[in-house]
């Protein structure tokens, strides 16, 4: 009677036990502190202003040149020009590394290799002043809602009135009046119109950041999308005094990566992350995926490809550029409508939808400049790297496009060259001659050139963040959890269950199991054999 | 040989059947899950996999606390001293005897069910690789709290090592044990008892003196 009793007691106790795991185990409702935390960051976000540009006075005169906008600018906004004086939008440069660092330093990277200190002509296309880093800053460039290039428009306008015909530039006047109070804060085409078209063109550069996200859908990136959140560029690349958070370079990540600053707690963050609004527990407990989040970065799932909807630059070899036909510079097309040849420029392979490569990675990129010695013996040489490793705990496992290809290199002082490009009536766009454009171009950095060239094989990576797909086309566990084709083959320092196993213990379980197999097997068999035989000497 | 007279005694409790198959459910879960999750084949996809393993394996870990409670409760811990006396007899009874139709050295009987070479086994079993390898699982399952419960020091790959080596170990275990099921004076004669509790045994044999206590 009493054991009855206890087994019923058992039964009862067990059962109620069971279905509790069950609910706690497999509770898929309960919202994850991440979504709640993202969720916070995103109340009283709608952007609110108490000014509206077209009533000020001072911007319905009639502007004959840019420097006159920014004087209107700064009639009211008297800080701004100091303020942009010391950002990296306008000095080119890294605040740290004592000037080597930034594309007005001696930074290279393996697209058009250097800017020559800020004197190549199509670089400049992408600084914030009006002409050359010595003229005014130019406000439109960032803050202007129309898609007017207003550089040109202002270089048409100055054409207009010299030709002095009244109709051309009473038009391009009325243009400008129309379109110049348009002032907002910077929308995604602004920041677009230079960092979509990195590398020299249209998702030539990045991979995760091209046209396709002036207007996104959500399916291409999740917090930007108009059909969702509809984030601009500024949402997450927060500012102050015109610095904005958010730019890699050889920085270490003292900001939310690692030390995991919620911008919740704090809105200006150096360096923005994802854990910056979605903690680093933002799954819930359904499955172990917040347990992921210590070693491996948020993009890395996320991102399943780059370039999703635009094709995006793999490849560029300088050492084929140069040949033509009969001296006309050739162009040939490839797929995507993307050109595989050009005379200026050499050779090149473009893709869609790429898987990224993935490194162990703690915020920080090692890149050389044009004062390093290479050894071109070991190809390919890394320009750029990631930085981080297993045993460091602020590394993390992120996704990376790495962009391959050759640039020249002096073969006396072991250091690369940068080549001026585009001038007036110079650089290797004009005559294809590397001479005389690579001695331009180094005399314009101030560094020597042996006139002995030659290329050397180079890698660049550029991390993969943008372009965050939304939760269901995130990686499935067996892109990585598995034994072939794991998208983290190449990644040591981290045990993986699927990907990983101690070989010796496998041969040996496997091996073990078998013999007792082949033993139990044996067994039997005699038992069946004796048991027949005793059968018989019993009849 | 003469068959001697058979009678049948009432040699598991309903709460003994249930604990065995419950963990015979428990393990064949945990095994074709736990093998997928080590990559060895694919079938339910890793995710489901990974779900339904932790999910079993905490079920088994929290079911196996009531299970310390009723064998120290109930006193059935006895049954589970080792001993090693007879243990050679038992040993050359499967070795040798079984072949030539000798009776078992030590049979079950009401008071003490296993032969010594059973409570060694599952001693063994019970006491040393089942609280491994729920103790691994659990460190496993809870790999993210490490630092907050000052186990920085454990390493993943140690111990999924750990982990893989018992369950090794215990799949070569079952494959023995089912196969020592067939080894009853029928065929299913051990399986019937474990699941109605009754085993058919030769008519007269006590319960030996040195079975009932520890040495």
């Amino acid at each position: 009677m009493r054991r009855g009793l206890f087994c019923l007691i058992f039964c009862v106790v067990a059962a109620a036990l069971f279905l509790g795991v069950a609910a706690a185990v497999a509770d898929e409702t309960g919202q994850a502190p991440g979504v709640s935390m993202a969720d916070q960051a995103q109340i009283n976000s709608g952007r609110w202003s108490t000014v509206d540009h077209s009533k000020f006075d001072v911007l319905k005169q009639k502007f004959t040149t840019g420097e006159d906008v920014t004087k209107a600018c700064l009639s009211c906004h008297t800080e701004a020009e100091k303020q942009i004086h010391k950002v990296i939008h306008w000095t080119w440069l890294s605040p740290t590394g004592g000037g080597l660092y930034g594309k007005a330093g001696y930074s290279i990277n393996n697209f058009c290799i250097s800017t020559n200190k800020m004197h190549d002509d199509e670089c400049e296309n992408c600084h914030i002043g009006w002409e050359k880093k010595k003229d005014g800053i130019n406000c439109l460039k960032c803050h202007n809602t129309s898609s007017i290039d207003w550089r040109q428009e202002f270089k048409d306008l100055k054409e207009a009135l010299d030709s002095g015909d009244p109709d051309w530039s009473g038009e391009i006047e009325n243009d400008i009046i129309a379109n110049v109070s348009k002032i907002a804060l910077p929308q995604r085409r602004n920041c677009g119109e230079c960092h979509f078209n990195g590398g020299g063109g249209e998702g030539v550069k990045h991979g995760d950041l091209d046209g396709s996200l002036v207007n996104p859908k959500k399916s291409l990136d999740v917090h930007m999308g108009i059909d969702g959140q509809d984030f601009t560029c500024t949402r997450c690349h927060t500012t102050m005094n015109h610095l904005v958070a958010g730019r890699v370079y050889s920085t270490p990540a003292t900001g939310t990566i690692g030390k995991r600053v919620s911008l919740v707690q704090n809105d200006l963050a150096p360096k923005i992350a994802c854990e910056s609004c979605h903690t680093d527990k933002p799954h819930g407990n359904a499955l172990k995926l917040d347990d992921h989040t210590d070693r491996v970065a948020c993009q890395t799932c996320h991102i399943p490809t780059f370039a999703r909807a635009h094709s995006t630059q793999m490849e560029w070899y300088w050492e084929t550029a140069g040949k033509t036909d009969n001296g006309r510079v050739i162009q040939r097309k490839g797929p995507y409508g993307r050109p595989v040849y050009k005379s200026i420029k050499g050779d090149f392979v473009w893709k869609k939808n790429v898987k990224p490569e993935y490194f162990w990675y703690n915020g920080s990129i090692k890149s050389l400049t044009l004062k390093d010695v290479i050894d071109p013996s070991t190809e390919p040489v890394w320009i750029s790297k990631p930085v981080g490793s297993p045993s460091d705990k602020h590394s993390r496992i992120a996704p990376f496009k790495v962009h391959r290809g050759s640039q020249p290199y002096d073969m006396e002082t072991g250091r690369f060259l940068a080549p001026l490009l585009s001038e007036e009536d110079n650089g290797y766009w004009k005559t294809l001659d590397w001479k005389d454009s690579l001695t331009r171009g180094m005399k314009l950095i101030g560094l020597p050139y042996s006139g002995k060239m030659g290329f050397v094989k180079t890698c660049y990576v550029m991390p993969t963040t943008h372009m965050v797909a939304p939760k269901e086309d995130a990686l499935s566990c067996i892109e990585c959890h598995t034994r072939s084709g794991s998208r983290m083959a190449g990644i040591a320092g981290v045990y993986m269950p699927g990907r990983d196993r101690f070989m010796p213990l496998d041969i040996a379980g496997w091996g073990g199991a078998l013999l007792a197999l082949i033993a139990i097997a044996l067994h039997a068999i005699g038992r069946i054999v004796m048991s027949a035989a005793r059968r018989k000497e019993d009849k | 040989m003469a068959h001697k007279k058979m009678t049948n005694i009432y040699l598991f409790t309903r709460y003994e059947r249930l604990w065995h198959w419950l963990q015979f459910v428990l393990i064949t879960i945990l095994m074709i899950t736990g093998l997928e999750v080590h990559g060895v084949y694919q079938l339910l996809g890793f995710d489901k996999a990974v779900a339904i393993h932790n999910f079993a394996g905490i079920t088994w870990l929290i079911l196996f606390f009531f299970f310390m409670f009723w064998v120290f409760t109930t006193g059935e811990w006895k049954q589970y001293i080792p001993t090693t006396r007879k243990l050679i007899d038992v040993a050359l009874f499967y070795a040798w005897g079984i072949f030539h139709g000798e009776p078992h050295p030590v049979p079950a009987r009401k008071g003490a069910k296993h032969n010594p070479l059973q409570r060694l086994t599952y001693l063994g079993v019970a006491a040393a690789l089942l609280p491994l390898q729920m103790l691994t699982g659990f460190l496993y399952w809870s790999y993210n709290s490490w630092d907050a419960w000052g186990l920085g020091f454990l390493s993943l790959h140690l111990l999924a090592v750990v982990h893989m080596a018992v369950a090794f170990a215990i799949l070569i275990f079952v494959i023995v044990h089912v196969y020592m099921t067939t080894t009853g004076h029928t065929v299913t004669a051990h399986i019937k008892a474990m699941i109605t509790g009754w085993e058919e045994i030769e008519e007269g044999e006590l319960v030996q003196e040195w079975e009932k206590h520890s040495p």
